[in-house]
């Protein structure tokens, strides 16, 4: 019996894996993008870039992603008079906003916390500024980051569940019907959601273990 | 740039209905935590069972439960788990936040616990063995003493995580602060100033609890980690921490 209802929740269930991927991966490039630009700009000698990154960064810190994504979603039209155009730009925003947030906080940590030495040395062989951050101090840095980078994949990956909210047809949302439709499948159905998330996770664990390792590779601590 | 289409004859409307909610959101933020405080000490205690597979076993629950989204597992104990047969019953929505967020974040909690027993030496695990002291004393007056101090600030980030992922409990129907900010939006068909103001509530209360986590962090980075170095120069880098 409960293989039947398996075999009639799966192929449902499968139709939102799409979006939830497509979500997903959006979120991961944008969310770097803007950890590593936020970052930057956090120690930019500029006080406005300063300043308005520091800005960005508490505001996002500082309140929940459900808020933002709904701000974004129902409030940013409103006050601007423009639509984002689409709920899947909305919802790649806010996490990547969010999170972008959270992660800058890293990629600024490691920066500062290389060696002031290197930066010493590569001012001795006469680099630039740029040739120093380029050659030196950020390819040092990286392997910093990659543990905390690590884990804020699969912080990504729980929060697109949040997208069904905003209407977007995603795992969850198909979840939602199927339970809609009969209401003692529920525990079949949210049950096998969250499988789901599983599965997407292990490779997103494993990934986050390997880059544990690249990190520490060749460091003496 | 329109600033036209704020109001902020909306927005001292929409204030007293928001804050209402303030109530149920931190009693539900103090409830969730104090739920997950305890029962992270469950998962620290299954998962340091001697018996190999049944500790795999356990550390793989939690592992499901970490990696998976909350929104679900909340979704699942208040729609599912009445259907579940024979064990399932209904939970209210109140209880039902509480019980779905607290088990999610009580599998962070209980890391923390862990991380803190295992950064006690081991010098003290065999100092307690050779005092002849018993679990029970080895435990309270050696090993916990020691432990606790040092995840406190860590306890505390996770109080501002949680706070934040509160509002989810309104997908369930808890009438916190995004809930009736959501009521009055769609009432009165202007979700920009109420949702602003829900923004703004969570940016004046995590703001200011963050900054004091910080400094309570420093302190304790002072007490515990500096204090065992000894030499001049840790306490220079003491000074520059403080100021920074």
């Amino acid at each position: 019996m409960i293989i039947n209802a398996i075999a009639e929740i799966f192929p449902t269930l499968m139709q939102g894996l799409r979006i939830t991927i497509e979500v997903l991966l959006g979120s991961i490039i944008l969310g770097y993008l803007m950890a590593f630009v936020a970052g930057l700009c956090r120690l930019s000698k500029n006080p406005i870039i300063k300043y308005i990154t520091i800005f960005y960064v508490e505001v996002f810190r500082g309140t929940s992603l459900i808020v933002q994504l709904f701000w974004l979603f129902y409030a940013l039209p409103i006050l601007f008079g423009i639509s984002l155009g689409s709920d899947y730009l909305a919802g790649v925003l806010a996490i990547a906003l969010n999170y972008g947030a959270y992660m800058s906080e890293i990629v600024r940590g490691s920066i500062l916390s290389v060696a002031k030495g290197q930066t010493e040395a590569a001012t001795a062989l006469n680099m630039s500024r740029f040739q120093r951050m380029r050659l030196v101090i950020f390819p040092q840095a990286v392997r910093m980051m990659l543990p905390e980078f690590g884990n804020y994949l699969i912080q990504m990956l729980k929060a697109t569940s949040l997208v069904s909210l905003i209407g977007m047809t995603d795992i969850l949302y198909y979840g939602d019907i199927l339970r809609g439709n009969n209401l003692s499948q529920a525990p079949t159905v949210y049950f096998l959601i969250l499988v789901f998330y599983f599965i997407m996770a292990l490779p997103l664990i494993w990934l986050t273990r390997k880059m544990e390792t690249a990190s520490k590779k060749g460091v003496a601590s | 740039m329109n600033s036209g289409n704020w109001q902020w004859n909306t927005f001292f409307e929409a204030f007293p209905v928001v804050v209402e909610g303030l109530g149920i959101t931190l009693g539900l933020t103090v409830a969730t935590y104090l739920f997950a405080l305890i029962f992270g000490f469950v998962w620290t205690l299954l998962s340091a069972i001697r018996i190999t597979p049944i500790r795999w076993l356990f550390r793989w629950i939690m592992e499901f439960i970490r990696s998976t989204p909350p929104l679900v597992q909340l979704f699942f104990i208040f729609y599912a788990w009445p259907m579940v047969p024979i064990v399932g019953f209904a939970l209210d929505p109140f209880t039902s936040a509480i019980v779905g967020l607290g088990i999610h974040f009580s599998t962070y909690i209980g890391e923390v616990y862990r991380s803190g027993i295992e950064a006690v030496e081991k010098g003290q695990w065999e100092a307690a063995k050779a005092l002849n002291f018993s679990t029970g004393q080895k435990w309270s007056k050696i090993i916990l003493p020691q432990a606790i101090p040092p995840t406190i600030p860590m306890l505390g980030n996770y109080l501002i995580i949680m706070f934040k992922e509160i509002p989810l409990a309104s997908t369930i129907g808890v009438a916190g602060i995004l809930n009736l900010a959501n009521s009055y939006g769609s009432a009165n068909f202007r979700y920009l100033e109420p949702l602003t103001i829900v923004a703004l509530l969570f940016l004046l209360l995590s703001y200011p609890s963050a900054i004091l986590i910080n400094k309570l962090e420093r302190r304790m980075n002072r007490r515990f980690d500096k204090k065992e170095k000894s030499g001049s120069k840790p306490l220079k880098e003491e000074k520059e921490g403080a100021a920074s």
